[in-house]
C-alpha cells in the first residue's frame, strides 16, 4: 500500500506514551462517570421534589449544562475562570467540566428509572414501616438501577469518546498524545487509526462488561433463571 | 349488638378508628365523612361497587393515602398529629394488596426479612427463623430462594401475607387480595386468611368474596359513591339489608 507506513503502524500501536494516554483516557471516564452518577442521583431526586426550592435549582442546572457545548464549559473552567482569580490545573478542569456535564444528563436518566418504579412498590415498602430513605435505599433505587443500565451504558460508550474534547485545553488524554506523536514523523493516518482502534478496545470491553452487569442485574426478572440454576 | 355489649364495654381502644373521613381528588370527593372502627379481634369486610372509595378509605387507615378532613387512630394514636412517627405506626398494621406488591429484585426470604431487619432491627438469624416459619405456615417453604416473578399470582400473594405477618402486626389490612388472581387460585389465599381470621387476628378486608364475609366477618360494611351506606354484623347484612343500594349490590353479586 503506497503512502500507508506498516512498520510506523505497529511501532505506534504498541507504544507506550499512547497506551498511557488511553489510560488516562479510561480514568477520565470512570471519575466522571462515577461522580456524574452521584450528583446526578441528588439532581434527579431534587427535581422530582414537590418543594419548588429543590426543583427549581435542579432544572435550571440541567438547562444550562445540556444547553451549551461541553468545549465552552471546558474553557471557561479552564481559561475563563482564572479572570475572577479561580485557577484550576489540566486534569482539575477537565474532571470538573466532564462530571458536571455527564451529571446533568444522568440526573434525566436516573429520573426516568425512579419514575419507572411503581407507586405500589412504593406503598409496600411505606407500609412495612420504611422511612423515605430506606424507600429509597432498599426497593426504589435497586429496581431503578437495573431500569437505568442501558442508558447508562450508552452514556458511558459515549463518555469514553467524549474525553477527547479535554485535548483542546491540553489535556494528556488519548487524542492529546496521538497529536504530540505526529510531530515525530507526520504519520498522521497511521496514527490516528492506531488512536481510532484503542478507542474501539475500549468500547468494545465496555460492552462486555455491560452485558455482564445486565445479566446480573436482571436473574430475578427472568422466569427461567431460578430453574436452570437448580438443574 | 346486646350479646357483644359486654365485651365492647370491657375493650379497651378500638385498634383502627376512623372518625369522619373526607377526601378530595381535586374537586372529586372519594370519601365522604366515614366513620368505622375494628375492635381488637374483630373481622370487618367492606364491600361496594366499584368506584365507591373502599379501597381509597383502606389506603387511608395506614396514611398512604392522607385524608383532608377527619382522623384516623392505631390503637388510639393518631395518625395525623404528627407526633407519632408515621413510618412506626405503619410497621405495626400488615397490608396486603391487590398486585402483591412483593420487591421482584429481593428473593422471597430477602421479602420476609428486609422489614425485620431494617425497621424492626432483629438479627438477620432471628428475622429469618420468623420468615421460615411463617413460610412453612403458608405452605412456601420450598420457594424461599425463588424470586416473586418465578411464581404464580397465589404464592405471590401468599408470600405477601407471610411478609405482613413477620413484623408482628397489631391488625392486617387487605386491599382486595384476590381480585388480581386466575379463579382457581383464590381459596388457596383465602384459606390463609381465613385461617388468620379464626387465630383472631385483627382483620380490615376490602373484597367481593361474600363467601369469606359468610364465614368469619364479623361485621360488614358496604360502601356506595363515597358514603358508609351500611355497617351492621354479618348475618343482618346478608338478611335483611336496610338500604335499598346494599340490596341492589347484592342481588348483583348473589344472583350467579
Amino acid at each position: 500500500m503506497k503512502g500507508w507506513h506498516w512498520d510506523g503502524f505497529f511501532e505506534y500501536l504498541t507504544n507506550g506514551y499512547l497506551i498511557e494516554g488511553a489510560l488516562v483516557t479510561l480514568g477520565l471516564t470512570v471519575f466522571s462517570i462515577f461522580f456524574g452518577l452521584i450528583l446526578g442521583f441528588v439532581i434527579a431526586v431534587m427535581r422530582m421534589s414537590k418543594y419548588k426550592l429543590l426543583s427549581a435549582p435542579a432544572y435550571f442546572y440541567t438547562w444550562i449544562m445540556r444547553g451549551t457545548p461541553l468545549l465552552v464549559q471546558l474553557i471557561i473552567i479552564y481559561t475563563g475562570l482564572p479572570q475572577l482569580g479561580i485557577k484550576f490545573t489540566v486534569v482539575e478542569s477537565t474532571l470538573i467540566g466532564l462530571t458536571l456535564n455527564e451529571a446533568a444528563y444522568l440526573s434525566e436518566i436516573v429520573r426516568a428509572g425512579i419514575a419507572a418504579v411503581s407507586r405500589g412498590q412504593v406503598n409496600a415498602a411505606r407500609a412495612i414501616g420504611m422511612t423515605p430513605f430506606q424507600v429509597m435505599r432498599y426497593v426504589v433505587a435497586p429496581q431503578a438501577f437495573r431500569i437505568i443500565i442501558p442508558p447508562l451504558g450508552n452514556s458511558v460508550n459515549g463518555v469514553l469518546k467524549t474525553t477527547s474534547i479535554a485535548s483542546i485545553i491540553s489535556m494528556e488524554e488519548l487524542l492529546r498524545r496521538t497529536q504530540v506523536l505526529i510531530q515525530e514523523r507526520f504519520l498522521v493516518l497511521e496514527l490516528f487509526v492506531v488512536a481510532a482502534i484503542y478507542y474501539l478496545i475500549m468500547t468494545t470491553a465496555w460492552e462486555f462488561i455491560q452485558r455482564r452487569i445486565e445479566r446480573r442485574f436482571g436473574r430475578a426478572y427472568d422466569p427461567q433463571a431460578g430453574l436452570v440454576e437448580q438443574r | 349488638m346486646n350479646a357483644a355489649d359486654g365485651t365492647s364495654a370491657r375493650a379497651t381502644t378500638p385498634v383502627v378508628e376512623i372518625r369522619g373521613v373526607d377526601k378530595w381528588y381535586s374537586t372529586f370527593q372519594v370519601l365522604k365523612g366515614c366513620s368505622l372502627s375494628v375492635a381488637r379481634g374483630e373481622v370487618v369486610v367492606v364491600c361496594g361497587p366499584s368506584g365507591s372509595g373502599k379501597s381509597t378509605l383502606i389506603k387511608c387507615v395506614n396514611a398512604l393515602e392522607p385524608v383532608n378532613t377527619g382522623d384516623v387512630l392505631i390503637e388510639g394514636t393518631s395518625i395525623t398529629d404528627g407526633k407519632a412517627s408515621l413510618s412506626k405506626l405503619r410497621a405495626r398494621v400488615g397490608m396486603v394488596f391487590q398486585h402483591f406488591e412483593l420487591f421482584p429484585h429481593m428473593s422471597v426470604l430477602e421479602n420476609l426479612c428486609i422489614g425485620q431487619e431494617k425497621v424492626l432491627k432483629r438479627k438477620s438469624e432471628e428475622a429469618r427463623d420468623k420468615a421460615m416459619g411463617l413460610l412453612a405456615r403458608v405452605g412456601m417453604t420450598a420457594h424461599a430462594g425463588k424470586y416473586p416473578l418465578q411464581l404464580s399470582g397465589g404464592q405471590q400473594q401468599r408470600i405477601a401475607i407471610a411478609r405482613a405477618l413477620a413484623m408482628d402486626p397489631i391488625a392486617m389490612l387487605f386491599d382486595e387480595p384476590t381480585s388480581a388472581l386466575d379463579p382457581e387460585m383464590i381459596t388457596e389465599v383465602l384459606d390463609v386468611m381465613v385461617s388468620l381470621a379464626q387465630e383472631g387476628m385483627t382483620m380490615m378486608v376490602v373484597t367481593h368474596e361474600m363467601g369469606f364475609a359468610r364465614k368469619v366477618a364479623d361485621r360488614v360494611v358496604f360502601m356506595d359513591r363515597g358514603e358508609i351506606v351500611e355497617d351492621t354484623p354479618k348475618a343482618r347484612f346478608f338478611e335483611d339489608p336496610q338500604s335499598d343500594r346494599a340490596k341492589a349490590f347484592l342481588s348483583k353479586i348473589l344472583s350467579h
